[in-house]
C-alpha cells in the first residue's frame, strides 16, 4: 500500500472503532474491546510500516488536498493533509506502541471476565462482588466495570485525536486533534462521573487547558494573518521565516517570536507547566490507563511535540551558540523552573499516582527547558524515552493499586486507601513482575547510568546546558534530577521494599497477564530504547548516534553535534546514584503507622510541599471565586434578574398601572358612569319630578294658568316682531 | 251708552276674581261658585260684544243662553261629584282631596 495512503488511515481506524462501539456494540463488552484493540493494532501495524519506510529514506511523505477555497472570489486555497518526516516517524513509533499497550492493559484493569458487582452503579468505580467458592466460603472479588465499552470508545476517540495531531501537516488539523484530546481528557477524567471529585477534576482539567488553548488559537490566527497559510511547508520555508523575523512591536519580539510565545502558552496548558500545572494531579481521579495514556505518554507529550514542531518559528533569529530569542528564554525559565518546582512537590506526596503526576510535570519541564536552550534533538529524544518509561510507571502503579484493592476486598476494610504508599510495603514478594518492571521504569526516570533509556536522554539535555554555558539551567535541572532520583527511590522503597505495613498489603496479589504483558513490553523499551541515542564521543564513533542524525534532518538548518564532554555525564551519574541511595536510606525503615521521616526535619517546608505550595488555593481566590461571583452575583442576580427581569417587570407594572388608570379614571366613571347616570338620572329625575303631582287640583289649575299666560305672551311678542 | 271698554274691564275683573276664587278657595263648593262666576263673566263679555257690535244678529244671545245651560249642567255634575266625594271622605276641603297624588 502506498505510504501516503497508509498515513491518513492511521487515525481512521480508532475513529471507526469509536463509532462502532458507540453506535452498535455498547452492550457487548467483549466485542467492544476487540474492536478497540483491533483498531489500535491496525494503527500500530501501519505506524510500524511507515516507520520502517521512513528509516529507509525518501522523507517527507506527504499528501495534501485543497480543502477550502477562501476569499471573495474563491482564489485562495487552504490545504490540509498528512505529512511524515523524521520527527513524525519517531513520534508515531512511541505513540503506536504505548497506545496499543495501554489498550491491552485496560482489558485487565477493568476486570474483564469478572462477575458483575453486587451493587455496582454506572458512574462509580466497581465495588466488588461476593462469590461463593466450592466450599461455600464467600469471597469478595473484583467486579467488572459497568461502563466497560464506554471506556474503550473514549480511548479509541482519544487515539484518533493523537494520531491526527501527529500526522497532520498543518496547524489547523493539529489543533483539531489537540482539542479532541482535550475533550477526551475531560470525558475520561470524569469517567466515574458519579464521584464529585472526578467531576470537579474533569472540569478543572478542561478549563485550565482551555486557557492555554485560547492563546494558542490567537497564535494560530496571528500566524495565518501574517503568512496566509497554516501548512508547515509554507510556514517553515526560508522566505516566510525571513518575513516573520521582523519586529512585532511587542516587547521587542519578532513576529515569529510572538507567535511562538502564544503557541507555547498552549503547551503550558496542555503539558501542565507552571502556572497551568494545577489540573494534572487532580486528573489522577480518572482510571489509571487514562493517566498513563493521556497524562504520560500521549496528550501531554502532544504539547511538547507541538513546540518541537514549531521550533523553527520559536528560534527565528537564533543561531547555535548565539543568544536566545526572548521566546526561548521564557521557555527555558518556565521549563527549568517547573522541573524543579514539581520535583520538590513530588517528594511530599503520599499517593502513588500523585508522585507520578508531578514527576510528569517535572519531566515535561525538562523537555521544554531543553527546547528553550536550543537542544532540539535532546528534547525530542527525551520526549520519546519519557513516553515509554512514564507509561510503564503509570501502568505499574495501576497494577499495584489493583493488587492493593485485592487486599482491601479480602479484609473488607474500605477505609484503607489502596493508593497511599504508606499503606503498602513488601509488595516485591507478592507482585514480582510488577516490582521488576516498575523498578526498571523508576530507574529509567531517575536516569540510572547506562542501562536505562532515561539516562541517555536526560544526560543529553544536561550536556547541552553544560556545553553551551547555560549555568543556571544546568544547576536547576541537575537539582531536579537529584530530587527525581530521591522521590523515585522513596516511591519504590515505600511500595515494594521492606515489610507490608497493612493487612491489605499483605494480601496483595499479582495481576493478570493482560496487565503484566504491557508492563514487560514497555520495560524492554525503557531499557533498550535509549541506546539509539548514545553520544558518539563516548564510544569514539563506534556506535553512531542514529537518533541525532535522523531527527536533526527535520530542521532546515542542520544542528551540529555538541562536542562530547565527560564532565556532565559524570556529574549526572553521581547525582542519580546519590539521589537513589538517599531515598532508599531515608525510607527503608518506615514501619506501619509511622509518619513520613521528612516531616519533622523539614517542618513548615514539608507542609508547603505536601500542599503543593497552595497554588490551588491561590487560583481559587484569584480566579475561581471571582468567576463564580461574576456568574452568579453579577450576571445572574444583578444583570439577568435585576436589570433584564427588572426592566420587564417595570414595563409590566407600568402597563398594569396604565390599565388601572384607564379603568379607574375613564372606564368606571365615564363609561359606566354614563350608563348608570342614564338609569339613575332618569329615576332620580322622576323621583324629584313626582313632587309636581300633588293631587291638589287647585295647584294644577294654577300651573295651567301660568303656562297659558306664558304662551299667550310668547305669541303676542312674536306678533310684535317686524 | 257707556263705552264698551267698561263692560270688558268689568267682565275681565269678574273673570279674574272668579279665577282667584278657583285657585285659592278651600271649600270645593266655593270653587264651584267661583267657576260659576267665571262663566258669568264670560257671559257678560259675550253680551257686551253682541250689544255693541252685532246687535242685529241673534247669535250673541243664543250663545249666551247656551253658556247658561252648560254652566247649569256643569254645576249639577260638579255637585254630584262633590257629594260623592263627601260621602267617601267626609270632607269638602279641596286640599284634602289629593288621591291623584303620585
Amino acid at each position: 500500500m502506498a505510504t501516503n495512503t497508509l498515513i491518513w488511515l492511521l487515525p481512521i481506524f480508532p475513529l471507526l472503532a469509536f463509532f462502532a462501539i458507540v453506535l452498535f456494540t455498547n452492550r457487548n463488552k467483549a466485542l467492544s474491546h476487540t474492536i478497540a484493540i483491533g483498531a489500535a493494532f491496525l494503527s500500530w501495524l501501519g505506524s510500524m510500516i511507515v516507520f520502517v519506510r521512513a528509516i529507509q529514506g525518501n522523507l517527507p511523505f506527504e499528501k495534501a488536498i485543497d480543502w477550502m477555497p477562501l476569499g471573495a472570489d474563491k482564489t485562495t486555497h487552504f490545504f490540509i493533509g498528512v505529512q511524515v518526516d523524521q520527527l513524525t516517524a519517531v513520534t508515531l513509533f512511541f505513540v503506536a506502541w504505548t497506545v496499543l499497550m495501554i489498550f491491552l492493559y485496560s482489558v485487565g484493569y477493568h476486570n474483564f471476565g469478572q462477575p458483575k458487582g453486587d451493587h455496582d452503579h454506572p458512574g462509580l468505580p466497581p465495588h466488588g462482588a461476593k462469590v461463593p467458592d466450592a466450599h461455600g466460603h464467600v469471597h469478595a472479588v473484583p467486579s467488572i466495570e459497568p461502563m466497560y465499552s464506554r471506556f474503550f470508545a473514549f480511548i479509541a476517540l482519544f487515539a484518533f485525536g493523537m494520531y491526527t495531531l501527529v500526522v497532520s501537516d498543518n496547524l489547523l488539523t493539529l489543533f483539531v486533534g489537540w482539542e479532541i484530546m482535550g475533550l477526551c481528557s475531560y470525558l475520561l477524567i470524569g469517567f466515574w462521573y458519579a464521584k464529585p471529585s472526578a467531576r470537579a477534576a474533569a472540569i478543572k482539567a478542561f478549563l485550565t487547558t482551555r486557557v492555554g488553548d485560547v492563546f494558542m488559537l490567537l497564535g494560530i490566527a496571528y500566524l495565518y494573518s501574517e503568512t496566509g497559510s497554516l501548512s508547515y511547508k509554507v510556514i517553515f520555508n526560508e522566505h516566510t521565516l525571513e518575513k516573520l523575523a521582523e519586529p512585532a512591536g511587542f516587547l521587542g519580539m519578532s513576529i515569529a517570536g510572538l507567535i511562538g510565545l502564544l503557541l507555547f502558552i498552549g503547551t503550558v496548558g496542555k503539558s501542565a507547566q507552571w502556572p497551568l500545572h494545577v489540573w494534572l494531579p487532580d486528573a489522577m481521579e480518572g482510571p489509571t490507563p487514562v493517566s498513563a495514556m493521556i497524562h504520560a505518554a500521549t496528550m501531554v507529550s502532544a504539547g511538547v511535540y507541538m513546540v518541537i514542531r514549531m521550533f523553527p518559528l520559536i528560534s527565528v533569529g537564533w543561531h547555535e551558540g548565539g543568544s536566545l530569542t526572548p521566546t526561548m528564554t521564557v521557555m527555558a525559565i518556565i521549563g527549568a523552573g517547573t522541573a524543579l518546582f514539581a520535583a520538590v512537590i513530588a517528594v511530599g506526596q503520599n499517593d502513588i499516582k500523585r508522585v507520578l503526576a508531578y514527576s510528569t510535570i517535572s519531566q515535561l519541564g525538562y523537555m521544554i527547558a531543553a527546547l528553550g536552550i536550543g537542544a532540539y534533538v535532546a528534547a525530542a529524544f527525551h520526549l520519546v524515552m519519557h513516553a515509554f518509561f512514564k507509561a510503564l510507571l503509570f501502568l505499574g502503579s495501576g497494577s499495584v493499586i489493583h493488587g492493593m484493592e485485592h487486599g482491601v476486598l479480602h479484609t473488607g476494610d474500605h477505609a484503607v486507601d489502596p493508593q497511599n504508599m504508606f499503606n503498602m510495603g513488601g509488595l516485591r514478594n507478592k507482585m514480582p513482575v510488577t516490582f521488576l518492571t516498575f523498578t526498571i521504569g523508576g530507574l529509567a526516570l531517575s536516569g540510572f547510568p547506562l542501562v536505562t533509556a532515561g539516562f541517555w536522554s536526560k544526560d543529553e539535555i544536561l550536556a547541552d546546558a553544560f556545553g553551551n554555558g547555560y549555568w543556571l539551567s544546568f544547576i536547576v535541572l541537575a537539582l531536579a534530577a537529584l530530587l527525581t532520583a530521591f522521590y523515585t527511590a522513596r516511591q519504590i522503597t515505600l511500595t515494594f521494599l521492606g515489610e507490608p505495613r497493612t493487612k491489605e498489603a499483605a494480601h496483595a496479589q499479582e495481576t493478570k497477564w493482560t496487565m503484566t504483558l504491557p508492563l514487560v513490553v514497555l520495560a524492554v523499551f525503557a531499557v533498550a530504547a535509549g541506546w539509539v541515542g548514545i553520544p558518539e564521543g563516548l564510544t569514539g564513533g563506534a556506535i553512531p548516534n542514529w537518533f541525532h542524525e535522523f531527527v536533526a534532518g527535520t530542521l532546515a538548518e542542520h544542528l551540529p553535534v555538541l562536542e562530547f564532554n565527560f564532565l556532565p555525564m559524570l556529574l549526572s551519574m553521581i547525582i542519580v546514584l546519590t539521589g537513589l541511595t538517599l531515598g532508599w536510606w531515608v525510607y527503608h525503615g518506615v514501619k506501619a503507622g509511622q509518619p513520613d521521616p521528612l516531616a519533622k526535619p523539614l517542618g513548615i517546608f514539608y507542609t508547603w510541599m505536601k500542599n503543593k505550595f497552595y497554588f490551588d488555593e491561590l487560583y481559587d481566590r484569584l480566579f475561581v471565586r471571582p468567576a463564580y461571583w461574576l456568574a452568579d452575583t453579577f450576571t445572574n442576580k444583578w444583570m439577568d434578574r435585576g436589570v433584564i427581569d427588572g426592566t420587564l417587570h417595570t414595563i409590566s407594572r407600568a402597563a398594569y398601572a396604565l390599565g388601572g388608570v384607564f379603568r379607574n379614571y375613564f372606564d368606571l366613571p365615564v363609561v359606566n358612569g354614563f350608563g348608570d347616570m342614564m338609569g339613575e338620572g332618569t329615576k332620580s329625575f322622576g323621583h324629584k319630578f313626582r313632587a309636581v303631582q300633588t293631587g291638589k287640583i287647585q295647584q294644577y289649575m294654577l300651573s295651567v294658568l301660568v303656562f297659558a299666560v306664558g304662551i299667550l305672551f310668547y305669541y303676542l311678542l312674536s306678533l310684535l316682531k317686524p | 251708552m257707556v263705552p264698551l271698554s267698561w263692560y270688558l274691564i268689568f267682565s275681565a275683573a269678574l273673570f279674574c276674581i272668579g279665577l282667584y276664587g278657583v285657585l285659592a278657595r278651600k271649600n270645593a263648593i266655593a270653587i264651584l261658585l267661583s267657576i260659576e262666576l267665571m262663566l258669568n263673566a264670560v257671559n257678560v263679555n259675550l253680551v257686551a260684544f253682541w250689544r255693541y257690535r252685532y246687535s242685529e244678529a241673534l247669535n250673541g244671545q243664543a250663545f249666551a243662553v247656551m253658556v247658561f245651560a252648560v254652566a247649569a249642567a256643569e254645576v249639577a255634575v260638579g255637585l254630584a261629584l262633590i257629594i260623592s266625594i263627601y260621602r267617601r271622605r267626609n270632607t269638602v276641603v279641596a286640599d284634602d282631596i289629593d288621591m291623584m297624588k303620585w
